[in-house]
């Protein structure tokens, strides 16, 4: 059995936001009726989380539930416990139409954090990072220069930033650009 | 730069977060239509200076395909809809109307 690793081994940058590559993240992609009472239940069941409303991320424990688009649900967990997590679904949803599988590995995660953390993600994202515009409690899908990634708040000042694994170097090389000493933007901090 | 809305996310971004997917409302001909109608579903496009019916596709968003109603002139988007549909419905084209009195685009107005 090989050893799992992430992306890039955790690598970090410190510049006017500090950028770190969060290692292993266990992500379970859901897809089925998210309205569906069966839905509610084998969410709440796996995770003690509801099911977020449109764009909105809901937490329980270690446990994250984001809403990726009107079929489709992102949970993260710890990575040893994405599969306990796919087999809790499997067993709550048989006999519904659904999908559920284990994308840990097939993914990169960050996290931009410090007080320019919305000015750094403002460079790089045509999505409005403004305090009054994006809180804790939301995801928001779009690119992250050219790729596509998606983004929420992890803690106060902290952005969790979610990439295939295949793009993690280019992502994680154009954030630490975005965030070298002397390129302060000083407009959202 | 067009801004559009995404009727499945309800997200309004800038162009670049979407993938433009050509004329709307297409009506297929496959196997067994004739030379005629299969030749105009191929290549027959719609290439109007004002009034547009286009699909897109919110490729670095929720993945979803929709359509969106615009001025090809002047950029201004008048709508954005569901995909689920085969021709504009009634409170996109009632918004054209009221930008642009009398427009036509193939069989609709
Ligand atoms: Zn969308």
């Amino acid at each position: 059995m090989s050893e799992a690793v992430s992306a890039l081994a955790g690598a970090g940058f410190d510049g006017i936001a500090r950028v770190e590559e969060a290692g292993q993240v266990g992500m379970v992609t859901l897809r089925g009726d998210l309205d569906s009472a069966a839905m509610v239940k084998a969410v709440k069941t796996a995770t003690d989380a509801a099911v977020p409303g449109q764009r909105a991320i809901t937490r329980a424990g270690g446990y994250a539930v984001a809403w990726m688009s009107p079929d489709e649900l992102l949970i993260t967990c710890d990575h040893d416990k994405a599969d306990a997590v796919v087999n809790s679904l499997a067993k709550s949803l048989a006999g519904a139409q659904f999908l559920a599988v284990n994308v840990s590995d097939a993914r990169a995660v960050f996290d931009v954090s410090g007080a320019q953390a919305r000015d750094v993600l403002a460079k790089l994202m045509p999505v409005d990072f403004s305090r009054a515009a994006f809180g804790p409690d939301i995801i928001r899908r779009s690119r992250l220069a050219q790729v596509p990634a998606a983004v929420w708040m992890s803690a106060d000042d902290t952005f969790r930033v979610v990439c295939f694994r295949s793009v993690a170097r280019y992502l994680f090389d154009v954030l630490c650009m975005a965030a070298q000493d002397g390129s302060e933007v000083g407009v959202l901090g | 730069m067009l801004i559009l809305d995404c009727p499945y996310c309800g997200v309004t971004a800038e162009e670049t977060e979407f993938h433009g997917g050509g004329e709307a409302h297409l009506k297929r001909f496959g196997p067994g239509s004739s030379d005629e109608d299969f030749e105009g579903y191929l290549f027959h496009r719609e290439n109007p200076r004002g009034v547009h019916f286009e699909r897109w596709r919110h490729v670095n968003g929720c993945g979803k395909w929709f359509h969106v109603a615009r001025d090809t002139a002047t950029l201004e988007v008048f709508g954005s809809y569901s995909a689920q549909v085969t021709e504009p419905p009634q409170e996109i084209r009632d918004a054209i109307t009221a930008k642009r009195p009398g427009w036509r685009w193939r069989e609709f107005a």
